[in-house]
């Protein structure tokens, strides 16, 4: 491992109803959140592509976590996302490192056909900082019942010195959805959009 | 269907200058306008409520207009976009998917011929309650240096009967952006990815 993890948390939950109606089956939501190290805390570093390679390295290792808390298959995932959150000795664009260029590949290989952009959100913050990761349809971008958002809050992280990177995954959209657009039996999975 | 309530309308603009690397001749502007509206749904289970869609549209471009305004006015200046919406306890989630459409309408409706999703998320919570939107470039979701996020939140909002709503607008990318992938300059500009 490139990284120096910490600790890794999962949370999943569980909707089974909303406003007093039933949802069945229960719409399922597993987050996976690794604090690491920063590498490169407390000072400028031109070259990211250390943190880079810990992206990609994460993008398996949370994936497979998520993955197991929701205790589906890969091919019966529906939504996904993924956020970060650098502490105060890291700069920000040390999170646009982990999550851009490599974390979405080996995520992507756990779970089938996803064309779609996995949504993401960064921000700098102190321990017990919220993350609100973005959720949508990992087939099509427009699948309106799968817009949707997970937080994410690990009380003891990020110390100054880390990095909180989260991954969601989910085996459906939201549990009532009722403003129309496009649905999850229309997707074609071909360009990631529709 | 239902007036739009407006108790308070919130505009922040942050400039920024550097974070610990090369500073910039012109500031990076990431600005958020958030409006909290009375939630018509609020306290029961509402089966029918797309129309409230088309009727959100007014206070969408407003609040569009709003948050331009305080950005300098310059349509063009504005690079990256996002929104999202968070619904007070007595509401439900669905409720904050009714933003998608009017949110949606608004920013290319003062943008002109903005290709991308407008990505997003949302949440329930109560008064105080944060909420990390999701920025992308407004052309072509995968410009990997505008893959940004704004924190918003109202000390006092929403109530448990409020919903509300917020639309994120950016000037440029992250202020060190140095992670590779596809660049504004390289934009087609026809399938609103790349």
């Amino acid at each position: 491992m490139k990284a120096s993890i910490r600790k890794i948390v999962t949370i999943l939950d569980e909707t089974h109803s909303e406003m007093g109606q039933p949802v069945a089956p229960a719409i399922r939501r597993a987050a996976a959140v690794a604090v690491i190290a920063n590498p490169f805390a407390g000072k400028y570093q031109p070259d990211l592509s250390e943190l880079i390679e810990i992206g990609e390295e994460l993008g398996d290792l949370l994936g497979r976590h998520a993955l197991k808390a929701l205790g589906i298959e890969g091919e019966a995932v529906q939504g996904y996302g993924k956020a970060a959150a650098v502490g105060e000795d890291g700069e920000y664009e040390h999170a646009a490192a982990i999550l851009h260029p490599k974390l979405g590949a080996p995520l992507r290989k756990l779970l089938g056909k996803a064309p779609a952009l996995i949504p993401s959100s960064k921000k700098r913050g102190s321990l017990g900082v919220m993350l609100d990761v973005p959720l949508g349809h990992k087939a099509g971008a427009y699948v309106r019942s799968h817009f949707d958002g997970m937080e994410v809050r690990i009380p003891d992280a990020p110390r100054a010195g880390e990095i909180v990177v989260a991954v969601a995954l989910t085996s459906g959209g939201r549990p009532l959805p009722r403003v129309g657009g496009l649905t999850h039996d229309e997707v074609k999975g071909e360009d990631g959009l529709r | 269907m239902p007036e739009i309530a407006v108790r308070k309308y919130s505009v922040t603009v942050e400039e920024i200058f550097h974070e610990g690397g090369p500073a910039v001749a012109t500031p990076l502007k990431r600005g958020a306008a958030v409006a909290v509206i009375a939630n018509p749904f609020a306290g029961r289970y509402v089966e029918d409520i797309q129309g409230f869609m088309e009727d959100l549209k007014p206070l969408g471009l407003a609040m569009a207009q709003r948050l331009l305004a305080a950005m300098g006015g310059d349509v063009k200046a504005i690079e990256g976009y996002g929104k999202g919406s968070i619904v007070g306890a007595a509401g439900e989630l669905e409720h904050g998917a009714l933003w998608h459409v009017p949110g949606g309408y608004a920013m290319r409706e003062l943008l002109g011929d903005a290709k991308s999703i407008v990505p997003s998320t949302k949440k329930v919570g109560g008064p105080g309650t944060r909420l990390d939107i999701p920025v992308t470039h407004v052309n072509a979701s995968y410009v990997r240096s505008h893959f940004d996020a704004f924190e918003i939140g109202v000390t006092d909002a929403p109530k448990a009967d409020e919903l509300l709503f917020a639309l994120v607008m950016t000037t440029g990318s992250r202020i060190h952006a140095r992670v590779g992938g596809l660049k504004a300059s390289e934009i087609k500009g026809e399938d609103g990815l790349r």
